[in-house]
């Protein structure tokens, strides 16, 4: 599905990701994991296009996106979230989902004028597509509250439903986890298998350690830019050099 | 020769105000990433302040410059306490508006204290020195030898002393500071004092060989934006390249091509170089 | 109170405000009052431009008055000096300033926040200057006289006031029309994406800059008829026309009705028009009160007066939405807790 091959992006005279390749399977939940400053990040926005990359190539689905715009990325389905959550937070949670399908639409400046049936149809089309985006991530109760009034948890999963209300068929989720208390860690990763069991592909940054063993099919580890493993959980853990180069040098992120 | 040698002149004069002007912005811009719309504002508040001090006070030249800096430099400490530290977390649109409203108001009461007319700044230096035909009027001579001193003042107080020190480290990495415990409110404040301070000596300075007027700051910042984005936004170095370049482009531009659109010159410099380079010339990052 | 609100915001609203604006000359005491009004439409036009680029999609244009002093020019040389028939000119006059805006936009738009900022700060300037120093074309500090009124088609004589008053009228109903079908059209929803952020909104599939120009376009154009028909109604031009302060009273205007709204533009224009009328000794220095209220809202009201109350309006309908559905309210009230022991 998603297949990287000899990845490397310089910023300035530093390889932010040097010669990393590596191939994610359809429908699987992959993780990628390392020490702050490792690249995770880069490689993220080098697959959704924010970067070009040095070198290298990314193929999705067979197809070259490493010279696409990030909205050209994103149209051919790739989804992401970021760390922090941009919401405008004087809306409702419904009116800030409908923009999510608008990369399937068409309207243009014309259909506005005329009021076209074309837009009216699109139009119905985003907001249904909203309302399902916003059901599956389990908030359908909550459509017509506004953001200022929702919980850091109920914004992440938010947040989810306006990347799955672009139809995407891989989705980027950048620490999903961040900021939220255990019970609700537990409650995102039953969200992100439901995708993966959804069809979707699942690639996630996270440093909660727990959460990614019991939940990711395939492990990445990134350091310094390179990749130093993958595997599957059990295979990381019992991999020595990601214990030294990695869990050695982060307890925090280990414990 | 002779001609040549005024256009030199010319550019090194203008070059030095545009310098000093660009600097304060720059220094603001790259410790809280303001750019400073009232900045222009205080430089005109900085000519009117000495003008106030020379002709109603009857002070001399020198002591009005440096009443006026004081005047000006708490000016701008005043409007980062009362305007931009509350706006600190706010949308990236709002300082700039909020900085544009300091600008109308200080207009505005510059306006109704001393009306919209042109006024003349005296200056003791009103001689002409002749170096075997070369001529330099004193004020020149002291507005190029002025800046250059402040320049080089500002650079040693950046370097050599531990307060200075704190703005450099504060303007390369603000998170980076605040680990190492530098007061990020005090060092606002500092840096809002040097620019307001600076504006008002490039104000004092230039005045007696221009004019005075409410709206004498429009032309110069925005020609302090063109240079700091010419020379990197925060950059100190490159804002006084950029203002000695912008200097001489209109000195020599005003001369042999047309002096009606020397104006112009800075903002079609402008257009030039983001066009091509959509985050300035010298841009470190992808900020 | 809660009645008043939805009172205000309806449809019967609407109807209300067009009838005032109706019958407003034949309640005005003099027709000077019809005449500052139809100035206050005028500027309104423009400010709903102002709000398409800067409001919805996020990005601080400071070259607008420029704009507006591009669309009064335009329809000036036309007429005053080429003898083109007003409509034609009209037209035209909004054409060029699209125009221009496309070119503007085109290079300024690929500029980030304070860039763009900055840049436009400096086109609007430069602007300025060439109007002043081409004098072969502007006549510059002289200005141009002699500019057609309106054509009214041998029906209506709009170098009348009352007549011109409804044709300003007539053109802010359709600048607010198209506003109001635009902000709630998914084109809409693009721009305020954008407005959201950059990195967002391309992650969502949008064209940034296709849809920034497009904004950009539009809100140039709203500019250049108004100015068009601010030339048409003092059938005189000038410089001053292009002085920067313009863009600085309609960012004031906009900013006291609310960013973002569709009633902001024309709350805070015809608000502070009247304002600034009946405090005639202020008008040179009205920048005195304007420039400190600047800053105070945009530290304590940011939203503006309609932003504001839409916004208070917005939370009683989701309480009052709430207290009908207590079932969806028992469901999030654990999230909400876990949330904050967290």
């Amino acid at each position: 599905m998603l297949k990287v091959e000899n990845l490397t992006k310089m910023f300035g005279g530093l390889a932010a990701v040097h010669d990393v390749s590596v191939e994610f399977e359809a429908r699987g939940i992959n993780a990628i994991i390392g020490p702050n400053g490792a690249g995770k990040s880069t490689f993220f926005n080098l697959i959704s296009g924010v970067h070009k990359p040095t070198s290298g190539r990314i193929l999705i689905d067979g197809q070259d996106v490493s010279r696409m715009r990030c909205d050209q990325v994103a149209r051919l389905g790739v989804g992401r979230t970021f760390q922090t959550t941009h919401l405008f937070e004087q809306a409702t949670v419904l009116d800030n989902l409908i923009v999510g399908h608008r990369l399937r639409t068409r309207s243009g400046l014309w259909d506005v004028l005329v009021n076209s049936r074309r837009l009216q149809r699109e139009e119905r089309e985003c907001r249904d597509k909203a309302r399902a985006a916003l059901d599956f991530v389990g908030l359908a109760h909550l459509e017509n509250r506004v953001v200022l009034d929702i919980s850091q948890e109920e914004r992440k999963r938010v947040a989810f439903a306006l990347a799955l209300a672009t139809e995407p068929k891989l989705v980027l989720l950048d620490e999903p986890a961040a900021g939220v208390n255990p019970e609700e860690t537990e409650g995102l990763a039953r969200l992100i298998r439901k995708m993966a069991e959804h069809g979707l592909t699942v690639c996630l940054i996270e440093h909660k350690m727990d959460m990614i063993m019991g939940l990711a099919d395939k492990i990445m580890v990134l350091n310094y830019g390179e990749k130093i493993a993958e595997g599957t959980p059990a295979e990381i853990k019992a991999d020595p050099t990601v214990i030294e180069a990695y869990l050695g040098s982060d307890h925090d992120a280990a414990a | 020769m002779n001609l040549l040698f005024q256009q030199v002149l010319n550019g090194l004069t203008l070059g030095s105000i545009y310098g000093l002007v660009a600097l304060g912005l720059t220094l603001v811009y790259g410790i809280l990433h303001i750019p400073n719309f009232a900045h222009g504002a205080l430089y005109m508040v900085g000519a009117f302040a000495s003008y106030y001090f020379m002709t109603d006070m009857g002070l001399h030249y020198w002591l009005a410059m440096l009443l006026s800096g004081v005047v000006v430099a708490a000016l701008a400490v005043l409007s980062e306490r009362l305007v931009f530290h509350p706006l600190r977390n706010a949308p990236p649109i709002h300082d700039k508006i909020a900085a544009i409203g300091i600008l109308l108001f200080l207009e505005a009461v510059i306006q109704m204290l001393w009306g919209s007319d042109f006024r003349r700044m005296a200056s003791p230096y009103n001689g002409i020195l002749n170096f075997d035909g070369l001529i330099i009027p004193e004020q020149r001579l002291l507005i190029i030898v002025g800046a250059f001193t402040l320049m080089l003042a500002l650079h040693l107080f950046l370097r050599r002393t531990m307060l200075g020190s704190t703005i450099i480290a504060m303007a390369q990495s603000r998170e980076g500071a605040f680990l190492v415990g530098i007061d990020a409110n005090r060092v606002a404040m500092l840096t809002f004092a040097i620019s307001g301070m600076l504006a008002a000596f490039a104000a004092t300075l230039y005045a007696p060989i221009n004019l005075v007027y409410p709206a004498m700051g429009h032309l110069v910042i925005m020609k302090a934006f063109v240079i700091i984005v010419l020379g990197g936004m925060g950059s100190i170095p490159g804002a006084i390249l950029g203002g000695m370049i912008l200097g001489f482009a209109e000195s020599f531009g005003g001369f042999y091509l047309s002096s009606d659109y020397k104006d112009i010159i800075a903002f079609s410099l402008l257009v030039v170089i983001l066009s091509f380079r959509p985050t300035g010339l010298f841009a470190k990052g992808a900020h | 109170m809660h009645r008043l609100a939805s009172l205000l915001s309806g449809r019967g609203s609407r109807l209300f405000l067009l009838a005032c604006a109706l019958v407003f000359p034949l309640l005005a005491k003099s027709e000077y009052q019809v005449y500052v009004m139809a100035s206050a439409f005028i500027w309104a036009i423009a400010v709903y431009g102002l709000n398409i680029i800067t409001g919805y999609c996020g990005q601080l244009n400071l070259a607008h008055g420029g704009f507006f002093a591009i669309g009064a020019y335009a329809l000036a040389i036309l007429t005053a000096d080429h003898g083109w028939n007003f409509w034609p000119a009209f037209v035209a006059a909004a054409l060029v300033a699209a125009a221009v805006g496309a070119l503007v936009g085109l290079v300024s738009l690929r500029l980030k926040e304070h860039f763009f900022a900055i840049f436009t700060l400096c086109v609007g300037f430069i602007i300025y200057l060439l109007i002043d120093k081409w004098e072969e074309l502007t006549h510059g500090a002289v200005g141009i006289r002699g500019i057609a009124a309106p054509d009214g088609l041998g029906l209506v004589d709009f170098s009348q006031t009352v007549p011109f008053y409804y044709l300003a009228l007539a053109f802010l109903v359709l600048a607010i029309w198209f506003a109001g079908r635009l902000a709630a059209s998914l084109l809409g929803r693009t721009f305020m994406a954008i407005r959201n952020g950059d990195a967002l909104a391309q992650s969502l599939g949008i064209d940034l800059m296709r849809n920034k120009l497009l904004a950009f376009v539009l809100s140039t154009t709203y500019a250049g008829v108004a100015g068009a028909l601010y030339a048409s109604m003092i059938r005189f031009v000038g410089p001053e026309e292009a002085n920067p302060n313009h863009t600085f009273d309609m960012i004031t205007y906009l900013l006291v009705g609310g960013f973002g709204t569709l009633f902001g533009p024309l709350a805070g224009t015809v608000g502070i028009v009247w304002i600034t009328q009946s405090l005639q000794f202020l008008e040179d220095y009205r920048m005195i009160i304007f420039g400190p209220l600047i800053v105070v809202l945009v530290i304590f009201m940011p939203r503006g007066v309609v932003g504001t109350f839409l916004g208070w309006k917005l939370r009683k309908d989701t309480e009052a939405a709430r207290a009908k559905g207590p079932r969806a309210g028992a469901k999030v009230a654990p999230a909400k807790e876990a949330n904050t022991n967290a």
